[in-house]
């Protein structure tokens, strides 16, 4: 006999696999191992989880009950799927064009970015599948239950809270760990969509089991099992066709709508060519998942006593029958459905909770709006775990409200329902430019309202939030209200008609609505970018040029998707404009790039809110927008593409541009230089000519004598030293150079630099991270180290804070170890950052400056030389300069 | 010298293909709704088909589509280039 606890320990060990699992893929993908991960058959998979627990279990009591119908949950989507080229094509590659992360930020980000629409949505959905979530823990429990009851031991309600308490703790645990790992530019998660793949083909693996063993092990073989069913109650075909078509409709509407569905089908999809395999692998997959339903509801009926629940037939058959192995394998296949459910329904639920409500609430109560200080990323992922946990918790606190009795069982399809009202706001936000923001919110609220009153307040049984009273009579006694009867109509079953009256008149009320108000621009635009997703291959200006600050932008961008992605896309599109460094132009093109990078990671409505923060209420051109958004963007389309081969040319000019602007600028510099430099040269010969000719004349004591020669020895040292200067930047720019090869470590030689610039003693505070520094070197250390010793003097001569820090950072980015030299002080205008470099330019105070402008075109010589890099990284709050270490010399070292 | 205009020609057949292939593709979930509501209009009760026989004809339509569905796919050609301009070769 198959002991209760050994089955835990079999439920344990599969969740440890499935943790190895997602931890193995994590690992692959981080080192950019993704292509198996992402192929066709993962993604095909990954949609099984609209195979849930209720269905697993359930469709085989729904067969049990009312016949065939149960195949129009699964024929709903199958026909999705067959439509992909009308519907999933156009939602993926909106999705991806627009960094789509949710179904409810399609919708706000369709409908001009509107936080409203956002939450509205969210709202929802949160409704729409907390029971589900909650129905997907009742049915682990009782799986739980019946093995405990053949075990012998009978439960009590406190065990099976237990159960459910584990089971969401468990998955919250899960999601947490491989849902909010990082907060992925694209929201994608490698580690869970492969354990949801695998668990896809344990719970298959597990119906066709049990499936295999009824027909041919139980009935004998496809023949005798055709014959119960012709025996059985079942067996005449009494299908209603309106029930037929209206829940085939309902399926699929919730295939498309449902949050954790629209994540594997939009978000989690890698290309779009995936949906092509998937339009025949996905309904294969579930023809197979219902194929062996009824003969397992026919075989149960025969073989089960009088009142046994059929919903548990899939474990009860098997181990009526004493086939202990395959009732495990069954039970695993359940405990699949249910947790792959779970996760990715709290996933898709956190980010909309996290990106629609929580963000824009948080940065609302900081007044300051995107420029406060501190990092987003931190918040947005802190959000999105409370969100899990939250989601989880209410999804337990729901079933044990709802006491997980016959109440719970029923909401699977009335949350289908419920979600299916997302449909023709999703529908108009694609195909129809004049659906407009305000018709999308109260098509929404209309249809929300109608589902709830007629079949989601209904579902929590007579009295206890609707009283019997207004079940039978409609609120205050007006009938035509009544939640089973809406207008008088009761012929049809309930669910029907609140599904029918609430989906016309959500459809009716957005489109009257929609034709009723006026768009805003941005909801134009974004129309129209949505509308014609396939001929907008370019997006469409958005901004007026000019009216933000790169580095404004970089800051913000580094708080939401990280420094290092940040200054990589930063500099991608600097080059991409054939400029140098990490500050693009501000061209509209750029500031929609940015938008997009945040709008993957808080969601389209946040993102755009906070980068309008940033440009500083330099709000959209209403005739830019038209202009794009109006029916003339055909005519616009032509003269982009215009532009597009002028590109070329333009990025030439502009780098002409450049150069000469820079060319202008050390002209006058240079001039400024050489009398900078006769000033220098003059001043020490101006104190040796006066105190020789002192000396010369005589008549000073010993001690003046002395003075005095001290400090013709300072001059001339100080001349010296400029003249060294000089003959080294030649040496180094005529490349006559002879690097020296040495070993050491790069702590060493930072502790050198620190130590001669005289900093341990005093003045400026250096933060260091040793453990960082730990990179071995392979090159010319003392050049190295010179470059290092010119930064941190820098930063001791110009730091302007009232406590001076210096902060010397080790990171290591794709271009290898680089070195960051980030003090506090004002830092670098940026109208200097482009020239600092050149050698004959110093910034405005010379009274400070030491030397003569030199020491930073001697460390680019330096770096140059030695086949590493030196630059100023702007948006660090302060003077920052990167050094990106020789290559080749750091990697052989390692 | 006659192979010279046959070359553009054979182009466009091949692209003019593709364009069907996507008609046909446009027309799967209709063919799809119209074999799935099929038994809809069959008698019900003890006098038409037992469910057995419904259930053997829902899953051969079923299989239909998805081999339909596959073979359609895989002549599929992937294009980007070519779906801009769809709309405006839609009659090609």
């Amino acid at each position: 006999m198959l002991t209760f606890n050994l089955l835990v320990a079999a439920a344990l060990a599969y969740v440890a696999f499935l943790f190895t699992i997602a931890f193995i893929a994590e690992r692959r993908a981080s080192l950019g191992k993704v292509a198996w991960l992402r192929g066709p058959l993962i993604y095909t998979l990954s949609l099984s989880i609209y195979c849930t627990a209720w269905t697993f279990y359930g469709a085989v009591g729904f067969a049990a009950r009312s016949g065939l119908e149960y195949l129009t949950i699964y024929l709903g989507p199958t026909l999705v799927m067959l439509g992909w080229w009308w519907f999933l094509r156009k939602l993926v590659r909106i999705g991806r064009s627009q960094r789509i992360t949710s179904i409810a930020d399609l919708i706000s980000s369709r409908f001009g970015k509107s936080t409203a629409l956002g939450v509205i949505v969210t709202a929802l959905c949160v409704v729409g599948v907390t029971p589900y979530i909650a129905l997907q823990l009742q049915s682990l429990t009782l799986s739980f239950a019946v093995f405990a009851d053949a075990g012998g031991s009978e439960w009590v309600a406190g065990d099976l809270n237990a159960v459910a308490l584990y089971a969401a703790g468990g998955l919250a645990v899960f999601t947490i760990l491989f849902g909010t790992r990082n907060l992925d530019a694209n929201e994608r998660h490698h580690g869970i969509v492969l354990a949801i793949a695998v668990e896809a083909v344990v719970k298959l693996a597990a119906l066709m089991a049990v499936g295999i063993f009824v027909v041919w092990g139980i009935a004998g073989g496809v023949e005798q099992t055709l014959a119960r069913i012709e025996a059985s109650d079942i067996a005449h075909w009494e299908q209603s066709g309106g029930r037929w078509v209206g829940l085939t409709f309902v399926a699929a509407a919730a295939f498309l709508c449902l949050p954790r569905m629209f994540h594997v089908l939009v978000v989690e999809n890698d290309n779009e060519r995936h949906l092509a395999t998937a339009s025949w692998a996905f309904p294969t997959y579930v023809m197979l998942m219902s194929l062996f339903v009824v003969p397992i509801a026919v075989v149960g009926l025969d073989l089960l006593p009088e009142g046994s629940n059929p919903d548990l037939f899939v474990l009860t058959v098997p181990l009526n029958q004493g086939r202990e192995g395959l009732a495990t394998l069954s039970f695993l296949g359940g405990f699949s459905s249910a947790t792959s459910m779970v996760i990715v329904a709290t996933i898709a639920l956190a980010t909309m909770v996290s990106n629609h409500i929580v963000v824009p609430i948080w940065l609302r109560s900081r007044g300051q709006g995107a420029m406060m200080s501190g990092d987003v990323r931190a918040v947005v992922l802190t959000a999105r775990r409370l969100s899990i946990i939250g989601v989880l918790t209410l999804g337990y606190v729901y079933y044990r409200l709802s006491g997980g009795g016959a109440a719970l069982a029923a909401i699977g399809l009335i949350s289908f329902v419920g979600v299916a009202q997302i449909l023709p706001v999703m529908m108009g936000a694609i195909f129809w430019r004049g659906a407009t923001r305000v018709g999308a919110a109260a098509g929404l609220t209309t249809g929300f309202a109608i589902w709830a009153w007629a079949l989601f307040l209904p579902s929590f049984g007579e009295g206890a939030i609707l009283s019997a009273r207004v079940l039978a009579e409609g609120p205050w006694g007006i009938g035509w209200l009544r939640p089973s009867a809406l207008f008088g109509f009761d012929a049809l079953d309930p669910l029907l008609q609140a599904a029918l009256w609430s989906m016309l008149l959500n459809t009716a009320v957005f489109v009257v609505g929609s034709l009723l108000s006026f768009p805003s621009p941005l909801e134009r635009l974004q129309g129209a970018q949505f509308v014609n997703v396939f001929e907008h291959s370019a997006g469409a200006q958005t901004w007026a040029p000019n009216s933000a600050q790169a580095e404004d932008l970089l800051i913000v961008a580094q708080r939401i998707i990280g420094p290092t992605e940040a200054q990589a896309a930063f500099q991608r599109a600097a080059r991409a404009q054939g400029k140098a460094g990490y500050l693009p132009d501000v061209t509209p093109e750029f500031v929609q790039t940015v938008e997009r990078m945040l709008a993957g990671s808080v969601g389209a409505a946040t993102a755009h809110a906070m980068v309008s923060q940033t440009l500083e209420g330099a709000a959209v051109s209403v005739e830019d927008l038209i202009a794009v958004a109006d029916e003339a963007a055909q005519i616009l389309e032509y003269s982009n593409k215009l532009e597009a081969k002028s590109a070329e040319q333009e990025r030439t000019a502009r780098a002409l541009r450049d150069a000469n602007q820079k060319l202008t600028a050390l002209s006058i510099q240079k001039d400024a230089f050489l009398s900078q430099i006769s000033h220098e040269l003059r001043t020490p010969m101006t104190s040796i000519r006066s105190f020789s000719e002192i000396l010369r004349e005589g008549g000073t004591d010993v001690a003046a004598q002395q003075r005095y020669a001290g400090i013709i020895q300072d001059e001339s040292i100080r001349l010296t030293r400029l003249l060294d200067d000089l003959l080294d930047l030649t040496v180094l720019e005529n490349g006559q150079v002879v690097l020296n090869q040495q070993e050491g470590s790069l702590a060493d030689l930072l502790d050198r630099a620190v130590d001669t610039s005289g900093l341990r003693s005093g003045g400026i505070k250096v933060i260091r991270r040793p453990a960082d520094e730990a990179i071995a070197l392979s090159t010319d250390l003392d050049r190295l180290g010179q470059v290092f010793i010119n930064l941190v003097s820098n930063a001791q001569k110009y730091c302007d804070a009232e406590n001076p820090e210096l902060r010397i950072v080790v990171r290591q980015t794709p271009q290898g170890p680089v070195v960051d030299f980030i003090d506090n002080g004002s830092g670098v205008p940026e109208a200097s950052q482009e020239v600092i470099f050149e050698k004959f330019s110093r910034l405005e105070d010379h009274a400070r400056a030491g030397g003569a402008g030199l020491g930073l075109a001697i460390c680019r010589e330096v770096m140059l030389r030695l086949g590493g890099e030196i630059f100023y990284l702007p948006g660090q709050g302060g003077a920052a300069f990167r050094v990106v270490l020789p290559k080749s010399q750091a990697m052989a070292a390692q | 010298m006659a192979q010279m205009p046959r070359q553009p020609l054979f182009l466009a057949r091949s692209s003019y293909r593709q364009r069907r292939l996507r008609d046909a593709i446009r027309f799967l979930p209709i063919t799809g709704i119209v074999l799935l509501m099929l038994p809809l209009l069959w008698p019900r009760g003890p006098d038409g088909p037992g469910n057995g026989q419904v259930l053997i004809y829902i899953f051969s339509a079923w299989s239909f589509l998805i081999l339909l569905s596959f073979l359609l796919t895989r002549r599929l050609r992937n294009d980007d280039a070519e779906e801009g301009n769809e709309p405006k070769a839609e009659d090609g």
